[in-house]
């Protein structure tokens, strides 16, 4: 179990190192730099200027040097645009984002959960197809304009909810169900296939000749094992969306990582960038990790091997 | 005295693709208390479907019908889904062939066996646990409290067998339906299963239904015993008798393919019985048997009756008893 | 036998699943159609704007008018032309963006499936390091620093979207590696370029097609997306998701123009995952679990 830990440890590790590099090596995809900081109306001088201050002109590799072990101890330098450190703004963006995700993989689980339940339960039936249905669209629906149609019903047309910005719970209601929707589909037909494998198994067979009621027999047997792979899926899938929110962030006015990062592209502040697509790969590596944590916890035989 | 289990005319059927599947064709049986009932049958002859039909257990799109069916003076076919759950675990209980997957992997030991105790009894977690440790120590296994803080897949296959039989008597039912429950086992754990079966037998006043498809099992720990074939009782009747001067074709080919230690002379080969079971798809004209019976003739294109070769002695042939008296 | 009863086949699901691929077949059959001759079909030119004539509602609303059935939009262009306009792109960009990252992610799965070892670790690694990476952002940031044209989308999103490709062919690789024929194929002496060729493509090539079909509905979600966000395909082609986009102002007197873009996109990606869904049943083989 310990070794199993190191290892993975060390994979994170060699993941980050190599995202580290990519997002260097991204925001050095227009060429030079300098240039495109310095704007389309600067004249050499300026360029020059911009690169000596940015400290484009020592050697690649010494800036990336530079930047790896900044970044190791969370410097992430100096935002062009912002004025201020990237760290800070990182940090003051991150817990927005971060509610944005974990509100919608509990709405996900919320959803998807009693829907695959429910769809294996009651195979080929009609909530087996709705669910199917369900998961269909959910797989086919444009993000932004899920999110876009929801303003237009429950914000305008009903005035249910806010449309824009993060003063309460509520500004995270339709963002939340937009962003739950990326997972829906995924998580419930997760949950159907592995209830359906584990109600057909030989435990299941001997709660029944138990006398078990048959809501025991599901929601205890059943699911306890059917759920395993499906909550280490979860975490894994809110990697996803925390990386995938710039959509839903800038439809929703949601001032998160995601429409930071939006910003900082559209400005060519490149520090923001890079740091950004960093940050999120490592919180994608940590859930991951928890991921396989789960599975270990919940599942006794991986515990005690 | 009421039989424990009165099986009369069971009938199961599935649809399938190519038709209707009818596995168990009219089966009847009479259980005592204290008694062992085997049922003996090839693979595919409708055992344990049999068994699950008296459980309620088929799958949803089987059907199932039957003229009697009855525990002790309850009438199971009047029963509903919720007072049949009421029934299993507590009045009768079912242990199955593989030990290795019947246990929960994700709960332990202690938590299945309290679980069933507290589904039919008033009882506390703790004294429900102190019921579950003494039953395990009845059933043969050392260091009960440890084991009940175990999970199903920290113990070898014979002790999670004694935990499934410990799980089936917690609640003392009257019947317990053993489906091949030594078959996964190694032969010494067999015997000693077997043994422990038959002790609480004698301690419970228990009604056992064995079913099996291996003849020296029954031999062993059975008193009575009903042959099956293609989804029908063929041949019943005390065991002793029934393989000492067997009356059916089918019975006599199954022994004789059994080597006897003492009975067998060197040199002669075993028999065996040529052709394979019969499609249980749609009706069977006649005898089910016929296709593969050396005494087949004539009269078997229409169904056997069933004929008496002594008391409680039946059988299925067109043959009357003595006239395979003569046959070698 | 138990077990055979227990788990004897239900007589129904065939035909629904069979309703399912015939609607998504139908559905990119009318898009592909749309896309090829539609053009040749509706007079208008997409591109021709008319300031005189913005806004025009569908034909069935009011204000509506039959010179223009799904009205027109902020600049006076005909609706229903730069839909079908869209069809084009979007189904362009599906298509060459599958074919780019089917052909990264099948060697790198099949290069790791079937010499296992170093090489199948190193493939792992690469893609857990794509995984790891936040999809959207790379791609808006790539599109923003090199310019945004239908090639810088096909081509980065090509780069992005290989990862199921790559999974999908890696563990289907590996078990038909594992398989009796292939061990036989060794023993006889065919070398490993062979039996790669021969025994191993045609078989991993029906899960992959699947894949395709599915990979082909998300990279035109995103390409949408990046539209939407505008850095994606440059106006004035009407991507639908760049349509959505521009009459975002709109929305909210008139949510038609952007109900009809929408409505497009997730018609035909509906369409296209029917369809994967009912190849993947129709290519399985009978009786696998």
């Amino acid at each position: 179990m310990l070794r199993f830990l190191i290892r993975r440890l060390a994979l994170a590790f060699l993941v980050a190192l190599t995202v580290l590099s990519l997002s260097f090596a991204l925001t050095r995809l227009a060429g030079d730099l300098a240039v495109a900081i310095a704007g389309p109306s600067a004249t050499a001088a300026d360029v020059a200027a911009v690169r000596i201050a940015y400290g484009l002109d020592r050697p690649v590799l010494v800036q990336f040097a530079d930047w790896a072990v900044r970044a190791a101890h969370g410097d992430f330098g100096h935002s062009f645009f912002f004025k201020e450190q990237v760290a800070n703004l990182i940090a003051d963006r991150l817990p927005i984002t971060g509610t944005l995700g974990l509100t919608a993989i509990a709405i996900a689980l919320a959803v998807a959960l009693p829907l695959g339940i429910l769809a294996a339960v009651k195979q080929n039936t009609w909530i087996d197809r709705l669910a199917t249905s369900i998961a269909l669209f959910g797989q086919a629906m444009p993000t932004f304009w899920f999110g876009l149609i929801l303003m237009i019903g429950f914000g305008l047309k009903l005035g249910w909810l806010p449309i824009s910005g993060t003063g309460s719970w509520r500004h995270y209601v339709m963002p939340g169900i937009v962003l739950a929707f990326t997972a829906i589909p995924a998580l419930m037909r997760l949950t159907r296939s592995g209830m359906i494998e584990v109600l057909a198994s030989d435990y299941i067979r001997t709660a029944r000749a138990k006398g078990l009621r048959a809501r025991t027999v599901v929601l205890r047997h059943a699911l306890r094992n059917a759920a395993i792979p499906v909550v280490s899926i979860a975490a894994v899938q809110l990697g996803f969306m925390l990386g995938g929110s710039v959509v839903i962030e800038q439809v929703f006015a949601l001032h998160g990582v995601g429409y930071l990062a939006w910003e900082s592209i559209s400005k060519n502040d490149y520090p923001v960038v890079q740091a950004v697509v960093l940050v999120l790969a490592c919180i994608y590596v940590l859930l991951t990790l928890i991921a396989d944590l789960l599975n270990a916890f919940l599942d006794p035989r991986l515990r005690t091997a | 005295m009421t039989p424990v289990l009165t099986v009369e005319a069971l009938r199961v059927e599935i649809p399938v693709k190519t038709g209707l599947l009818r596995p168990v064709r009219g089966v009847g049986l009479a259980i005592r208390a204290g008694e062992t009932h085997g049922l003996v049958g090839e693979s595919g002859s409708g055992k344990s479907l049999t068994a699950l039909g008296i459980m309620g257990l088929l799958p949803a799109r089987a059907h199932r019908s039957a003229a009697q069916l009855r525990l002790g003076e309850v009438d199971l076919l009047t029963l509903n889904e919720r007072a049949m759950e009421d029934v299993r675990g507590d009045r009768v209980a079912m242990i199955f062939q593989e030990p290795m997957t019947s246990l929960n992997p994700a709960f332990t030991v202690g938590a299945q066996l309290t679980e069933t105790l507290r589904r039919h009894r008033k009882v506390s977690r703790g004294e429900a646990l102190a019921r579950a440790g003494d039953m395990l120590a009845r059933v043969g296994i050392t260091s009960p409290r440890t084991r009940l803080a175990q999970y199903p897949h920290q113990l070898s296959g014979g002790l999670r067998q004694r935990v499934m039989i410990a799980m089936a008597l917690l609640c003392e039912p009257k019947l317990l339906i053993a489906d091949e429950p030594t078959t996964a086992l190694d032969v010494t754990v067999q015997a000693q299963i077997l043994r422990l079966l038959a002790e609480l037998q004698r301690d419970m006043g228990l009604a056992i239904l064995l079913i099996t498809h291996d003849l020296s099992v029954v031999a062993r720990v059975a008193q009575q015993v009903s042959v099956m074939y293609a989804g029908e009782i063929v041949e019943t009747g005390e065991v002793a008798d029934v393989f000492a001067r067997p009356a059916h074709p089918y019975t006599r080919g199954l022994l004789s393919a059994v080597p006897v230690p003492g009975k067998v002379r060197r040199n002669e080969p075993l028999g065996t019985i040529a052709g394979v079971v019969p499609s249980l798809v749609g009706e069977i004209d006649g005898c089910s048997f016929r296709a593969r019976c050396p005494s087949a003739h004539d009269a078997c294109i229409r169904p056997p009756p069933v004929r008496s070769a002594g008391s409680s002695r039946n059988y299925r042939c067109h043959l009357p008893p003595d006239a395979l008296e003569a046959q070698p | 036998m138990t077990d055979q009863v227990l788990q004897a086949p239900i007589v129904l699901p065939r035909r629904l699943r069979h309703g399912g691929f015939v609607l998504g077949a139908a559905i990119v059959g009318l898009v592909v159609v749309a896309a090829l001759i539609g053009p040749a079909l509706v007079p208008d030119d997409p591109f021709a704007q008319d300031l005189l004539k913005r806004l025009v509602p569908p034909m069935w609303m009011e204000g509506g008018s039959a010179a223009h059935i799904l009205g027109t939009d902020q600049v006076g262009r005909d609706y229903l032309a730069r839909l079908v306009y869209g069809a084009r792109i979007s189904l362009l960009i599906g298509l060459s963006t599958v074919i780019v990252s089917g052909l990264i992610g099948t060697t790198l799965g099949v290069a790791g499936g079937f010499f296992g070892g170093r090489v199948d670790d190193v493939v792992t690694f690469i893609i857990t390091c794509r995984l790891a990476v936040p999809l959207i952002l790379v791609a808006l940031a790539v599109v923003s620093l090199v310019g945004s044209s239908l090639l810088v989308v096909v081509v980065t999103l090509g780069l992005l979207l290989w990862e199921r490709f790559a999974v999908v062919a890696r563990t289907t690789t590996a078990q038909v590696r594992n398989l009796d024929y292939v061990a036989a194929a060794r023993a006889a002496g065919c070398s490993r370029g062979y039996i790669l060729l021969r025994e191993v493509l045609p078989n991993i090539l029906n899960p992959l097609i699947v894949v395709a079909t599915l990979e082909m509905a998300l990279a035109i979600l995103l390409e949408a997306a990046l539209s939407f966000l505008g850095l994606g395909v440059p106006p004035p082609l009407p991507s639908w998701g760049l349509m959505i986009a521009e009459a975002r102002d709109y929305m909210f007197f008139q949510a038609w123009v952007i109900v009809i873009p929408g409505l497009a996109l997730l018609v035909f990606v509906l369409g296209i995952n029917l369809l994967g869904d009912g190849l993947r049943d129709l290519l399985a083989p009978e009786g696998r679990a």
